[in-house]
């Protein structure tokens, strides 16, 4: 399929299969990247919060410590910067995989439950330039395919 | 180095060096399908609710009645119904809170830092270890919210802005441990939803296929639309790597945080540094301890003997014991310390423990943490499934005994003997304290009633027919 050139087609599979993503030639997850501006939002966060609470709007004296240290706000900006990652990451997740999603016409396929399964399917949308009814049902067959189906968007 | 072949002696260097190969352990036994997994998991929600269930759940619910009796009682009067007086003040509040946090961390360990270790037998344990994790934590906070005694400015804790317009003391170690146990929790929760998404799936389109449409539309708004697109495991599995890459430095921050509530103090006993790492093994111990406790029955109900097998109980024995033997080694560090230390406040502190008041509970420590682990050397003992349950159940006890030991034998005999006390529970802590476990047992069978309690997604992956390369080895 993707010798063939296509770019709006999919593998639905009941597990993450080792190997795939290259064989579909899907490009490395960027979800590292909304971690690492959540985790650095979040240790900003903690920083700063306790600057401001301590030092900045109600400066108080308590056991003659310094009204504030990053020694002993580390381990609150430590916390945060977890918090704001784990945050991050399943948000840019969801957001790259355009989910949650109402309604896709996989789902309506009346197979879908044994993809959950143990069943593994090719999915290629019309909407590709490259797609073309019969062709693609040709090409589809000729990979080994059974069962192939189309399904209404 | 052609040469040095004909030459008599063998080469002091290898040419190459050929690691053994050894053969893999088998995580899910007598080569079940991927559609047998999907059936086992799903019909434990699917089938009739069993009569064990419900007595299970009365039962339960009857245990957590004593702590919302205990906890009501406490609101109504104030917190002086619980036993505590000068000088120990901060008694089964704080034992039980740490208690139930430091089971939680198995959970965790299981989920993340095994899966950074790419320990696979992971799998089967890990959804019932992390529900355990999170239901602990809910006990857990239930103890520092209540003790604050005016419950209702419990929000005080966290940095909203109020009519004082006073801020909350970051410089307090009990500052820092109201933001690491709530990052904790909602970790914990995240972790685990993001790994039930995929399997919320699979029960949403089973109760369409087999017409149940509430049921379907309940599973279903929190599967979030999952329908197992490939280029969305993509990114799925890198955000499930990189939450496993943070919890692990979180996990390792909680317990390591707890242990500063004491550890920053200037109280004997507790003002030391092998604090950290001694309550993180502890914390270990003690999770590893409720996951055997919990696993080998629902193993045994449910007849999961193919993916719970006997190489699974083997590594968690292994775990308790390791972790076992480090908290012992800290013990006996305590002691040295104390001794090589010199501080004459100090060494009393210890020869306390050991042969003052609260020797009872001293003693009842050191035999359920640093000896019962030591039978799990024994294979015989590891196959025994009956004989591990009850040790873990040991592990338990001996695990609260600990903080029980640390916290109280500490306080009662401080600075000044003239302000030395006993200190005893009252009722009404007891009744709190013992309804904790019917909260945790009625939240552990609901999740295991309605949702699944393996994940049947990375179960498939672990399976020797997922194995794209047939069991050969590819790294």
């Amino acid at each position: 399929m993707r010798d063939a050139g296509f770019k709006h087609w999919d593998c639905i599979t009941p597990f993450p299969v080792h190997g795939l993503d290259k064989a579909m030639g899907v490009k490395r997850s960027i979800v590292p990247r909304f971690s690492l501006a959540g985790g650095i939002l979040g240790f900003c966060t903690g920083m700063s919060l306790i600057w401001w609470t301590g030092a900045v709007d109600y400066p108080l004296i308590v056991g003659g410590k310094p009204y504030f240290s990053p020694m002993f706000a580390f381990p609150v900006a430590y916390e945060l910067t977890i918090l704001f990652t784990a945050f991050a990451t399943i948000g840019g997740m969801f957001f790259l995989n355009g989910l949650p999603k109402h309604y896709h016409p996989v789902l309506k396929y009346d197979q879908i439950k044994r993809g959950m399964d143990d069943l593994f399917f090719i999915v290629i949308e019309s909407r590709d330039p490259r797609f073309h009814a019969t062709n693609t049902r040709t090409l589809l067959e000729k990979a080994g395919g059974t069962q192939i189906q189309e399904l209404e968007a | 180095m052609a040469h040095a072949e004909s030459a008599g002696p063998a080469p002091a260097i290898l040419q190459e060096v050929k690691p053994a190969v050894l053969p893999r352990a088998t995580l899910v036994e007598n080569n079940r399908s991927f559609a047998w997994i999907t059936e086992k998991i799903c019909s434990i929600i699917e089938g009739k609710t069993p009569t064990w269930w419900w007595v299970c759940f009365i039962v339960a619910c009857f245990v957590a009645s004593f702590t919302v009796a205990g906890i009501t009682y406490l609101v109504a009067v104030g917190v002086g119904v619980w036993g505590h007086a000068n000088p120990v003040n901060w008694a089964w509040d704080i034992v039980n809170f740490v208690f139930w946090i430091g089971i939680g961390h198995a959970g965790t360990l299981i989920s993340a830092i095994l899966c950074l270790l790419r320990q696979r037998w992971r799998t089967s344990i890990n959804r019932a270890a992390e529900a355990m994790t999170i239901f602990a934590v809910v006990c857990a906070a239930i103890f520092p919210v209540f003790h604050v005694g005016r419950v209702w400015y419990a929000w005080y804790l966290f940095p909203i802005p109020n009519s004082n317009v006073i801020w909350q003391n970051f410089r307090s170690p009990l500052e820092w441990d109201v933001f690491a146990v709530s990052t904790y929790g909602t970790v914990s929760v995240l972790f685990w939803y993001v790994g039930l998404i995929p399997d919320l799936a699979v029960l949403r389109d089973r109760f369409f296929a087999a017409g149940n449409k509430l049921r379907s539309f309940l599973y279903g708004l929190f599967a979030l639309g999952w329908r197992g697109s490939n280029r969305h495991w993509s990114n799925y599995e890198m955000a499930y790597l990189i939450l496993a890459g943070v919890s692990t430095p979180l996990v390792l921050s909680v317990h390591t945080i707890v242990s500063f509530d004491f550890a920053v103090s200037l109280l004997p006993g507790w003002h030391t540094t092998i604090f950290p790492p001694y309550f993180v093994a502890g914390a270990i111990f003690s999770g590893f301890g409720m996951v055997l406790t919990l696993m080998l029955p629902l193993r045994a109900i449910y007849k999961l003997e193919d993916l719970i097998t006997q190489y699974h109980i083997d590594c968690m024995c292994k775990i308790t014991l390791a972790t076992g033997t480090i908290v012992g080694y800290a013990y006996a560090m305590e002691f040295f310390i104390a001794w090589y230390g010199a501080n004459p406040y100090e060494g009393f502190a210890f020869i306390n423990r050991a042969f003052g008041h609260y020797a009872w509970a001293y003693w009842i420590m050191i035999a359920c943490n640093v000896i019962t682990p030591q039978f799990f050397w024994f294979k015989k003992v590891r196959e025994n499934t009956a004989f591990v349950w009850i040790l873990s159940i040991f592990v338990n006890v001996g695990m609260w005994f600990e903080r029980f030991v640390i916290i109280v034998t500490s306080l009662a005999r401080d600075f000044l003997p003239s302000s030395w006390g006993y200190y005893s529970p009252s009722i009404v802590e007891i009744f709190t304290f013992f309804g904790t476990f019917g909260v945790f047992s009625v939240l552990f069978l609901l999740f295991i009633r309605f949702l699944p309690i393996m994940p049947m997604a990375e179960l498939k992956a672990v399976t020797p027919q997922a194995d794209v390369h047939a069991g050969h080895d590819h790294h």
